[in-house]
């Protein structure tokens, strides 16, 4: 687990939170269930965190959404600011485990464990803790949260499971690789 | 891509206060909205804001996209509460007033309405804070603000750095998707679920990896700069407090206790005006 905050995770919160601000507006409606959308900004979260760490992914994961909802609607809803720091910071919790930088995302047991942790992780953000934090501040009805955090949950573990997946082993193959020599026989 | 919330120079009451000033009451305002569901705090709230809004110079062109958009989610977030639990209104303030029968189960009762517009306004209660303070604070005097409320410089630095390549990203990315559109992928809303995932996959790589090399290159910058040596940094944008911040640090703080004495005096947050 990487626990310094130096210049590098300062400078990866940044950008890492600019990409994430800036793809708030790209969203992809899932046709299934209305107004229901897949946010790829999630698969950047959670390749900063497997790259870099929880502590950067829990960073991204409230400065991005804060800033995000911020800067496109002008006011902040915490209640959903915090599970998505909780997802940043989980996935990262783990990210020795996935050997991104080692260059071994490859291996299908790594590319389990992550899917399976962001899956644990997004489940106790949004069907645990969002909805928890809207009855909290908002007192909305019990089902009606329930209903919106399982939405967030399903959207989010398929984006996370292919465009994250795809993005993660893509940067591990190349950041990995020392050389590209073969033996030739 | 979508106009975003941006600071604009001008030279009002709400630009002079420190960045420091504001961030304060944005944050003691977000905490008051948060706890109290009192109607006359709220409503009060609505008033104070629309006040701080008028005195901030901020131009209804710059606020009205915004503002439809949360007019059309409030829209249908009111019809969800009413649709998934029409009777919540009456399990809060424990009376039953029926108006008239839609159909079946759903009855309109007075609670509903009721605890409906108080849903509304307590939304609509967090609308000015974050907005003026984006439209009122300039960005470097975030980070100068953000350390002076005691959040660690590096991670002040970090949201500089997030505010600074925000606009870059977004023309990133507005490259990379004419590139690929020319090169003929398909961006449009055609298509199968995984087709489009995997066009959206085609522009957020060159994004991401041009951005891992961006990191590698501002922090070598930083790092040959001798940032981070000491445990403490100074800011030149940091704007030094005067009477005028005072003052309004001790209103605000004056005002949220007192909304908070308000609505928890009777132990619950709710006001209830059918008993």
């Amino acid at each position: 687990m990487n626990k310094k905050f130096g210049i590098k995770e300062v400078v990866a919160v940044g950008i890492g939170t600019a990409i994430f601000v800036a793809l708030t507006a790209v969203q992809i409606p899932l046709f299934l269930i209305p107004n229901t959308y897949l946010q790829p900004r999630m698969a950047i979260l959670a390749f900063f965190a497997a790259a870099f760490g929880p502590i950067v992914g829990g960073v991204i994961g409230v400065l991005g959404h804060a800033l995000g909802d911020a800067i496109f609607y002008g006011s902040v809803w915490w209640s959903w600011v915090i599970p998505e720091a909780v997802v940043g910071a989980a996935i990262g919790f783990f990210a020795k485990q996935y050997a991104v930088k080692e260059g071994n995302f490859i291996s299908t047991t790594n590319v389990l464990i992550f899917n399976g942790v962001q899956t644990a992780a997004n489940a106790i953000a949004w069907i645990g803790i969002a909805p928890a934090l809207d009855i909290l501040i908002y007192a909305e009805p019990t089902n009606k949260v329930f209903i919106q955090g399982a939405f967030a949950f399903i959207g989010n573990i398929i984006i996370i499971a292919i465009l994250g997946t795809i993005l993660i082993s893509a940067y591990s193959k190349i950041s990995g690789k020392s050389s590209g020599l073969k033996l030739e026989d | 891509m979508a106009k975003v919330l941006s600071y604009e120079k001008q030279d009002t009451f709400i630009h002079e206060l420190s960045g420091l000033t504001k961030l304060i009451v944005f944050l003691l305002w977000c905490f008051t909205s948060a706890l109290t569901y009192d109607t006359r705090v709220l409503a009060a709230m609505l008033v104070i804001g629309a006040v701080i809004y008028y005195i901030s110079g901020t131009k209804w062109e710059q606020v009205s996209k915004v503002f439809y958009a949360i007019m059309f989610f409030m829209i249908i977030n009111m019809l969800g509460i009413f649709i998934l639990a029409p009777f919540e209104g009456c399990k809060i303030y424990g009376t039953r007033t029926d108006l008239f029968t839609i159909f079946g189960n759903y009855i309109v009762t007075k609670e509903q309405l009721f605890y409906e517009l108080n849903v509304t306004m307590k939304y609509f209660t967090v609308i000015p804070g974050a907005f003026i303070f984006l439209t009122t604070t300039d960005p470097s005097e975030l980070a100068a603000s953000l350390n002076g409320i005691g959040v660690p410089y590096t991670l002040a630095y970090s949201v500089e750095i997030a505010l600074r390549y925000i606009p870059d990203v977004q023309d990133d990315f507005h490259k990379i998707k004419n590139a690929q559109e020319a090169r003929g992928i398909e961006m449009s809303k055609k298509g199968n679920l995984i087709s489009r995932i995997t066009n959206t996959a085609v522009i957020i790589f060159p994004l991401l990896f041009s951005s891992m090399e961006r990191i590698d290159i501002v922090s070598n910058a930083m790092e040959l700069r001798g940032f981070g040596k000491k445990k403490k940094r100074s800011w030149y944008s940091r704007k030094k407090l005067t009477v005028r911040d005072y003052v309004v640090l001790f209103s605000a703080v004056i005002l949220s206790a007192a909304a908070l004495i308000l609505t928890y005096h009777d132990g619950n947050r709710f006001y209830n005006p059918f008993v």
